[in-house]
């Protein structure tokens, strides 16, 4: 009954046009938002509440009605956006608690808007006023991109395809997102290099290093999916690319296979949230666990491709780890979790004029104070796909002494333990050893040999 | 992946020759770098040397491509020429064809050169010679083999055709899953 009565004076204030209803706002209750599950909701009606919730929030001190608390605001905003954008509520929250409330709901806007369309002038073949001129008097309408990029080319509308223009058949260009020229503008390829594109299909990036090392040197464009290495071989050949070796491994096996490059892009296999006004069908088919199962694979990849970057080159000797989603877990803690690993390498500054800083800070994990270097690119801030760029230099590997440093600190933490549980550390120093020992091994660290006096307590151990 | 045997290579250097006569010499002669000639299952790849090297630590059910894929060996022995090549044998060519820019659209849809759409051609080719086919403005479209000597196309009627088509540019996007 009450429902009833309050939709009805939310109707009334409608019609009226009124902007003031802030004392007609109510927000549901848990009952009645059960209650709203059971029947389609209004759009307008949802629409109203996530405008008022927002304002709400963006004042809660002052706005915010008695007796509830912000956290029932947050959660009826979310699924508000989830129903009224047509995520599922896991990826909903995901992405809401990656910005302030009101920079939300246009990051949830601008994923409704389609980005530009750009292409790549292919420096082998063509300089970009050259082919403008060529696409102009096909009826191509187009400007370019910005001062960051000098072979960028946005179209605004075009009487042919462009997809399908002789210029383009005979390889003067390639189709690009905006966002897929920042990694490779990062990386700095220069002439004669040995480089690396891990996951390289359909083949963007890596002609557009081709392009840059003016086919010196040499590129080697690996995919795991063989399927796809037809576009990417199509694409090399289109467009002139002489010095490149496509080869379709697992990312993982890289070292083996091949090592000692001078420069390394990783543009890792990610659940693709940057690109959601590209493919919409990423709202509703990704889940908790495809989140695990991305980040623990990229997580492996950008230890190979470390391991893949010779440290003792003269020109290079860096990586670029990008991905096309703007989520913590794929991007920062993926960067964070490799310092940690490789104590050999160091961020360094992208070398692109703009984007938002990496988070240093998220959700009650810290990372790595460098990964502010770290560039993220969203839709609504930059106009093009939300990206995150990252990278790295590989210097030589220093010799630490396994150990010293390693049994300082576990000693301390022992310390602490005796105090609070009253362990006898005596007594157990055969099982902390072993158990030390066990440590260093999944570490990788040489493990000094046994000394007799372990071996006794073994004994003991096993006797009892 | 091997080098080619005597028998391929003549079929390969034959069929280069068609296009490109003795300024196959340039391809194989190079004074820039060494390049050779690679097959690998039928593809013939024009690489080079240093590229080739790298190359030999892939593994072969993981090798893709390297360098410039020429064409293919078919069943029976005989080479294809695939429009990957183009910008080798457009380097070199010996005749050329430049059509008209209302002839590029067909042309890049796989139709033969009519008379209409030609806008010029090198003086006495010959006929059945190999041609690589240039837009006005010398960008390579493609490649073929012409119906009639130059002196005779003068006196032909606008539909009939001066060049039959072999490969051309928009075979990247036709062809992409049988091409590679």
């Amino acid at each position: 009954m009450q429902d009833a009565a309050l939709e009805g004076s939310d109707e009334e204030i409608d019609m009226e046009g009124e902007e003031e209803t802030a004392e007609a706002f109510h927000l549901p209750t848990a009952e009645e938002r059960a209650e709203e599950k059971n029947h389609v909701a209004d759009i307008h009606v949802v629409q109203r509440r996530m405008r008022e919730c927002v304002r709400v929030l963006g004042n809660f001190r002052k706005l915010g009605a008695n007796g509830r608390l912000r956290s029932e605001y947050v959660e009826q905003l979310v699924s508000d956006i989830a129903s009224y954008y047509g995520y599922n509520d896991f990826l909903a929250e995901k992405l809401f608690q990656l910005f302030p409330v009101s920079e939300a709901i246009e990051f949830f806007e601008a994923n409704e808007v389609s980005r530009p369309v750009t292409i790549r002038t292919n420096t082998l073949k063509t300089r970009r006023r050259d082919l403008a001129q060529a696409l102009i008097n096909r009826g191509v309408n187009l400007e370019p991109i910005g001062k960051w990029t000098n072979v960028g080319l946005q179209v605004f509308e075009s009487s042919v395809p462009i997809g399908a223009t002789p210029e383009y058949l005979s390889g003067h260009y390639m189709l690009q997102a905006a966002s897929s020229f920042l990694p490779v503008i990062a990386l700095k390829p220069q002439p004669n290099e040995r480089v690396l594109d891990m996951a390289s299909a359909p083949g963007g990036k890596t002609t557009h290093i081709a392009a840059l090392l003016q086919n010196t040197g040499i590129v080697f464009a690996n995919d795991a999916n063989k399927a796809r290495t037809k576009s990417l071989t199509a694409n090399v050949h289109r467009l002139g690319c002489k010095n490149v070796i496509a080869c379709s491994y697992d990312g993982r096996e890289f070292p083996k296979v091949m090592g000692g490059f001078d420069r390394v892009l990783l543009d890792a296999p990610c659940s693709g949230t940057g690109v959601i006004s590209k493919d919409s069908s990423v709202k509703v088919n990704k889940s908790e666990r495809d989140f695990h199962l991305l980040s623990h694979l990229q997580k492996q990849l950008i230890l190979c491709a470390i391991d893949s970057v010779s440290p003792d080159s003269k020109t290079g000797g860096f990586l670029v780890y990008s991905t096309c989603s703007v989520t913590v877990d794929e991007n920062e803690a993926v960067v964070d979790y490799a310092l940690r690993k490789r104590p050999n390498v160091k961020l360094v500054d992208t070398g692109l004029g703009f984007g938002r800083d990496g988070f240093t800070k998220y959700r009650g994990k810290t990372f790595h104070p460098s990964v502010k270097l770290t560039k993220r690119f969203y839709p609504h801030v930059h106009n093009m796909d939300g990206f995150y760029v990252a990278k790295f230099k590989v210097e030589k590997r220093a010799k630490i002494k396994a150990g010293t440093q390693e049994t300082g600190s576990t000693n301390a933490v022992d310390a602490d333990e005796q105090q609070d549980v009253g362990f006898d550390s005596d007594e157990d120093k055969a099982f902390i050893e072993e158990g030390k020992r066990i440590q260093m091994k999944a570490k990788g660290l040489r493990v000094p040999r046994r000394r007799q006096s372990d071996i006794a307590g073994k004994v003991v151990k096993a006797a009892a | 992946m091997r080098p080619l045997t005597e028998d391929e290579s003549k079929a390969v250097f034959t069929k280069l020759a068609n296009y490109i006569g003795k300024n196959l010499i340039h391809l194989i002669d190079r004074k820039d770098e060494p390049y050779c000639f690679r097959l690998h299952k039928d593809r013939v790849y024009y690489v080079s040397e240093s590229s080739m090297r790298m190359s030999i630590s892939v593994a072969r059910p993981n090798f893709v491509s390297v360098g410039t894929c020429f064409g293919k060996f078919s069943k029976s022995g005989k080479f294809k020429l695939h429009v990957t090549a183009l910008d080798h044998i457009a380097q070199y060519a010996k005749y050329k064809v430049w059509i008209k820019s209302n002839g590029e659209m067909p042309f890049l849809y796989g139709n033969h050169v009519v008379k209409a759409h030609l806008g010029r051609i090198t003086e006495d080719t010959p006929e059945h010679q190999g041609v690589v086919v240039f837009s006005m403005s010398d960008v390579p479209l493609g490649f073929g083999v012409t119906a009639r000597s130059t002196v005779d196309t003068r006196k032909l009627d606008p539909t009939a055709i001066i060049v039959f088509h072999q490969a051309d540019v928009g075979e990247y996007l036709r062809d992409e899953e049988t091409l590679f």
